[in-house]
């Protein structure tokens, strides 16, 4: 993209504006907010949707005559087809309402035990999030299938010829992250994906840390299931999307029980709603799913080609700046990789780095950002984390270089 | 020997000395820096404290009715934590460090390490000292 095109339609400064608790101070210092991969913040015209929701339309869905339910009901399922759009599901029932990613994965994981045989394998990849282990792994204990795991190398990248080695007829799942929460690195999922079908095997995408950067199109990639948390998008907590490929839905039993799933209940049977209902027990997070639809809209005017280039922009300056202090070790060097910078300095624990910064108004994650098994790969008990949103700026990763710089030298 | 509120009442002094956060926080990893080491053979996962991001061992033993405590981490701003909690509780008497109030944590600028969600342990530390405390008293009865 040529500069004068992005300054066009890109305005860093004014995006700024839409994003109130930008202004903050935090201990004293203008807050630099560099914590984008835990969760991301939120713009006004969100807010204004959770706001209008509640000053003038909140009911519950699905039930009532009255028309207050209805128009509940018709902004919710407005959302419903605005994340359909987005990530060009071919129906709209394909697009399951879920509080968040973890619960997608549970979803989809405790549909499997109904699937799956003893001695059935399933791979997972080195570089997933616990929430993309732990389901797995009771499915594993409750059905007898066995959890093998595609590995990767110092990079910080899948070793693909080990999971061409791993992946055999006995294959029936592949889980994994289109993007490493704790390095990241973007998979080479559409391979993965190819690949996988060839044996049959069903393939669930954790979209969590793609979907803030990256759209994703579903049926492009030919995915079986993708999930992803709208507080990662510019969204609020506690919603989130399952995207499922309507042969499989229909073919997975229900998670939860309740009302809003079934069709007909008695005492000697009940039978289930139709897709997408059969997976939505129970009042939804009405208002988060709207403002998730909202959410999508806003990163949608912003461009995913601009977020793409300014984040990227914000990561080469950032990495560049990092390597000229002494010590750096910088974990996950993919060419591939989204704004995320997993660091340590040489004799610091992530810890202290992390502490000090945050008294001088940054915030960056520290620990094993819920990816152990990654930590034990290098050897390491965490990292300092900073990761970048197209809303911060050159300035902030400058301020947060001297932050480590200053933090680094009171430590020494 | 000073007692438990005599020393608590000196640190707040040599804190009240620093004006800003960067010289609490200066002083706080030097003294993580001159902690006396816990014997390497204390190390090990039973004198770990859960709930940290860094790693705390404690250990502690009897000396006469004096309770003495010996710590290490891996952070030193936590180490530094360590060894203010262990300059206070440290050859005191269980019964006093069982009572002792934990408010000159506040007085010091650490307000923010006592925060229960906080995931550095402050809080698991001083309640482990005090079980320590605890489990010698009834040995002392
Ligand atoms: C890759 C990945 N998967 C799953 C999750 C869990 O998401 P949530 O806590 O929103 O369910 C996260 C969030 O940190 C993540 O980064």
């Amino acid at each position: 993209m040529n500069p004068v095109t992005k300054n066009i339609t890109f305005d860093v400064a004014k995006i700024r504006e839409d994003f109130p608790i930008l202004k903050r101070k935090v201990n004293g210092y203008p807050l630099a907010y560099l914590d984008n991969a835990a969760t991301s913040q939120t713009p006004k015209p969100v807010m204004d949707v959770i706001i209008d929701y509640y000053s003038n339309y909140n009911a519950n869905i699905h039930r009532g005559v009255h028309s207050l339910s209805q128009e509940a009901t018709d902004k919710y399922e407005q959302a419903r087809i605005k994340i359909q759009k987005h990530f060009n599901a071919q129906k709209a029932h394909e697009i399951i309402f879920t509080s968040g990613t973890t619960h997608g994965i549970n979803l989809v994981a405790n549909g499997f035990s109904a699937i799956l045989k003893e001695g059935d394998e399933i791979l997972v990849s080195a570089l997933e999030h616990h929430s993309n282990i732990v389901p797995w792994q009771m499915l594993c204990e409750k059905t007898g299938a066995i959890l093998r795991v595609i590995p990767m190398n110092e990079e910080g990248e899948l070793i693909y010829p080990a999971f061409e080695e791993l992946i055999s007829e006995n294959t029936k799942m592949v889980f994994l992250n289109h993007v490493s929460n704790a390095l990241g690195t973007v998979n080479p999922i559409e391979k993965i994906i190819k690949k996988a079908h060839s044996v049959d095997a069903a393939v669930l995408i954790d979209g969590a840390q793609a979907a803030p950067h990256i759209k994703a199109d579903v049926q492009e990639l030919d995915v079986d299931f993708y999930v992803a948390s709208a507080h990662k998008m510019c969204g609020p907590t506690g919603v989130g999307v399952l995207y499922g490929k309507e042969e499989w839905l229909e073919k997975l039993p229900p998670y939860q029980g309740g009302g809003e799933m079934i069709d007909t209940v008695t005492f000697e049977k009940t039978t289930y709603a139709g897709l997408p209902h059969k997976f939505e027990a129970g009042t939804p997070n009405i208002c988060g799913g709207i403002a998730f639809g909202a959410a999508i809209d806003y990163l949608n005017q912003i461009g995913f080609e601009n977020i793409a280039s300014s984040e990227n922009d914000l990561l080469n300056y950032a990495t560049k700046k990092l390597m000229e202090i002494d010590g750096m070790k910088i974990y996950g060097v993919s060419k591939n990789k989204t704004a995320v910078i997993s660091f340590n300095i040489e004799g610091l624990h992530p810890y202290d780095i992390g502490t000090l910064l945050d008294k001088m108004g940054i915030a960056v994650r520290t620990g094993h950002h819920c990816a152990q098994p990654i930590m034990d790969f290098y050897r390491i008990p965490g990292t300092v984390r900073a990761s970048f949103s197209f809303y911060n700026t050159k300035g902030e990763v400058e301020r947060f270089i001297e932050a480590l710089k200053k933090a680094k030298s009171m430590l020494s | 020997m000073s007692n438990i509120k005599e020393i608590q009442e000196e640190v707040v002094d040599e804190f009240s000395m620093f004006d800003d956060w960067m010289q609490r926080y200066e002083y706080m990893i030097e003294l993580g820096k001159s902690l006396p080491l816990i014997d390497d053979k204390y190390k090990i996962d039973e004198n770990l404290i859960k709930g940290c991001q860094s790693k705390v061992w404690v250990h502690a033993e009897l000396d006469d009715d004096k309770l003495v405590f010996t710590a290490d981490s891996d952070a030193i701003i936590t180490k530094g934590i360590v060894a203010i909690l262990i300059r206070v509780f440290s050859n005191q008497h269980p019964s006093a460090i069982i009572e002792a109030d934990t408010h000159f944590i506040d007085e010091i600028g650490l307000k923010e390490h006592l925060s229960p969600t906080r995931a550095n342990g402050l809080v698991s530390m001083i309640k482990q000292l005090k079980m320590y405390a605890v489990a010698y008293q009834t040995q002392l009865n």
